[in-house]
């Protein structure tokens, strides 16, 4: 018999002992919650009433032109409050913190979108908020550290490490094995011990449960295929959910090739052969990793994809053939986001552009009868440092050199 | 049974209340310091010695310790170096040695072969915090089949029923966890922590040792009488960064 908590020979709980009676009120609260459906409609209920659920799927057809192939279809998880499908998954965690009567989250985050879904959460619900975020991913999204702090969190710059993602959950655990009785560790991503991946892949169903039937409505069948960016794999696995019982939908996960595969310089965990099977971070599943175990440092333009680690339950999916990886580099992503931008208005975070990468390879090859899905994880205006700094613009630097001048002065 | 028979001619012998147990990691700040610490350890009459072998991510440690780690990586320290390192200390030095490390260590080396190396250089047992019993069925396996005694961790929130449950599966001794949080910060202890180690003792027949924020004469002192063995950990790496190796072993003189 399947282990609980466990997608093949992936996933478990690895914690320290300090956790066991916390993990075992969490399972037993999250198991009750899933059970029960009136929680489930608590939930739909707040997400169309405080976030913008059901998020439209919209069709690109300035692009499915472009390509001349199928026709582009992209889920719009930027018009989630706060900008990410990152809201889904801690709303339905804050949910839940609520029944547990939990005082206080603490949350690790990447591209700081999942800590602003948390710090909102914690204003809206009348939470204490702290969130671990690496010091080099405070400094590559800065905005989203000040939307924290404004919004009441208490933001710990992480310096132990690579100072990224994966240091971040790290401290995480740290404070929560300190303070367990009244705090609550709401994971960002389908990783961790279970029951997180459950539990994250059960909120974000909602994303694959709504574009289901939105594709019906719109199209008329079934997407050939659809591509979601993985870093943890939240956005994908929320996603995939609906349409995996329909083996003729294929379904590909892009991860981060950094600076390309062959450099070595990148995030890919299932798109490459770099990684390996390992036990880290509380679960067991392909890591960054070198021959003695020691996690690697990964690279990403787009800090929530910059993780050595993946969801068990995608690892699983990949195993079994369900999913095909890919990776797209910095550089083909930073194109892929100006196509968008230019032709369809819409900008794609860094992170989801990676999907919109791959979707961009494939389109033209396919059939105009044939649609496919991007899920769009989320806005790229957040990442307005970034992104402007990787295209150079003279403008942008000219206005930040003034700003810097008037506040030195 | 090695662990345990060793640790209980211990305590059998005339005088000694409590033992001393230390921990190092590995590499930090250098092998050769290590084996320095270790020498002047021993030599202050220290029972069990618990070896770190570094990770990238070690999650229940506290600051001192996760740099150590770090530092003793970014020197470039290798598994390899951390077991030939082992084989010597146990070869040199007539006391116990354990390993103390993170489950992914073993698993990358395969489980089998670092039970098979860690017995063959005399290493006597382990303790992973990152390995929980419902995780680790070929890990029981191999420790029976090997002789190295898989310590297991009580923590100030393991109900009774949970200690039995661990005590069912550890060898050697338990390693009680004074209080809640990480490795490093100081420890109160209070009427509530002896009510805690009594819970302890009540579940089971295993030595008891406590670790997490033991620093001092006063701390062992405290602890002589309720616990079998005092963890001295973040202590020493702080004595040796701040004072050298050669401060260790008047330090640990003084603790008994």
């Amino acid at each position: 018999m399947q282990k609980p908590g466990y997608y093949g020979q992936w996933g478990g709980a690895f914690i320290p002992e300090v956790l066991y009676e916390t993990f075992k009120e969490l399972n037993a609260a999250f198991t009750a919650a899933k059970a029960d459906p009136a929680f489930w409609q608590e939930y739909v209920d707040l997400m169309a009433t405080y976030s913008c659920r059901a998020t439209p799927l919209t069709h690109a057809d300035n692009l499915s032109r472009h390509f001349g192939g199928a026709q582009i279809f992209i889920k719009r998880e930027d018009l989630n409050h706060t900008g990410a499908h990152k809201a889904n998954n801690v709303m339905g965690q804050g949910l839940l913190v609520k029944r547990m009567g939990k005082k206080r989250v603490i949350a690790e985050t990447g591209a700081g979108q999942h800590g602003v879904a948390t710090a909102t959460m914690a204003a809206k619900f009348g939470l204490e908020c702290t969130i671990y975020m690496g010091e080099e991913d405070v400094m590559r999204q800065r905005p989203n550290v000040f939307w924290m702090e404004k919004l009441g969190a208490k933001v710990v710059p992480v310096t132990s490490g690579s100072k990224t993602l994966k240091d971040a959950i790290n401290e995480a655990f740290r404070d929560w094995v300190t303070r367990m009785d009244d705090t609550h560790y709401v994971m960002g991503t389908v990783c961790g011990p279970h029951p997180f991946p459950e539990m994250v892949a059960w909120f974000q169903s909602i994303i694959g449960q709504e574009a289901h039937q939105q594709i019906i409505k719109q199209f008329g069948s079934l997407p050939a295929r659809v591509y979601a960016c993985v870093g943890g794999g939240s956005n994908a696995m929320g996603i995939f959910q609906g349409f995996l019982d329909h083996g003729e939908v294929e379904l590909i996960g892009v991860e981060a090739g950094g600076h390309g595969i062959d450099s070595g310089q990148h995030a890919a965990r299932l798109a490459s052969k770099d990684a390996s099977a390992g036990v880290a971070q509380g679960y067991h599943t392909m890591f960054l990793q070198n021959d003695d175990g020691q996690m690697m440092d990964t690279h990403s333009v787009a800090a929530g994809l910059d993780y050595v680690g993946v969801s068990p339950i995608l690892t699983d999916l990949w195993q079994q053939g369900k999913v095909r990886f890919e990776a797209a580099t910095d550089q083909e992503v930073m194109e892929a986001l100006e196509l968008t931008m230019k032709r369809e208005g819409i900008i794609p975070a860094l992170e989801s552009s990676h999907a919109f990468v791959q979707a961009y390879k494939e389109a033209g090859d396919m059939e105009a009868d044939e649609a496919i899905i991007i899920n769009m994880s989320g806005r790229g205006d957040k990442d307005i440092f970034t992104v402007a700094h990787a295209f150079d613009d003279p403008s942008w630097k000219e206005f930040i050199i003034k700003k810097g001048a008037e506040y030195a002065a | 049974m090695q662990l345990e028979q060793s640790i209980r001619a211990e305590l059998d012998r005339p005088g000694k209340d409590i033992l001393l147990m230390t921990h190092i990691v590995l590499g930090y700040p250098s092998l050769d310091i290590n084996r320095e610490v270790v020498r002047q350890m021993v030599d202050n009459g220290v029972e069990i010695i618990e070896m770190q072998i570094p990770f990238s991510e070690p999650m229940a440690d506290g600051p001192t310790i996760v740099r150590a780690n770090q530092e003793a990586l970014e020197a470039g320290t290798t598994v390899r170096e951390c077991l030939e390192f082992a084989e010597d200390m146990c070869k040199e030095h007539d006391i116990s040695f354990l390993f103390m490390t993170y489950y992914n260590i073993l698993y990358k080396y395969g489980v089998e072969a670092f039970f098979k190396k860690a017995k063959e250089i005399g290493i006597k047992g382990f303790i992973i915090p990152d390995l929980p019993p419902e995780e680790g069925e070929e890990f029981w396996a191999l420790a029976s089949q090997y002789d190295i005694a898989p310590t297991l961790i009580y923590a100030p929130t393991s109900t009774e029923e949970r200690m039995q449950e661990l005590a069912a599966n550890a060898r050697g001794f338990i390693y009680c966890v004074a209080r809640k949080g990480v490795t490093g910060k100081q420890t109160d202890f209070d009427a509530s922590f002896d009510q805690y180690m009594a819970r302890c003792r009540r579940n089971t027949s295993l030595p008891l040792a406590v670790g997490f924020g033991i620093s001092c004469r006063d701390d062992i002192a405290y602890l002589t009488g309720k616990a079998d063995i005092g963890v001295i950990g973040t202590a020493t790496i702080n004595l040796v960064d701040d004072k050298g190796p050669e401060a260790v072993g008047p330090f640990i003189a003084s603790l008994r």
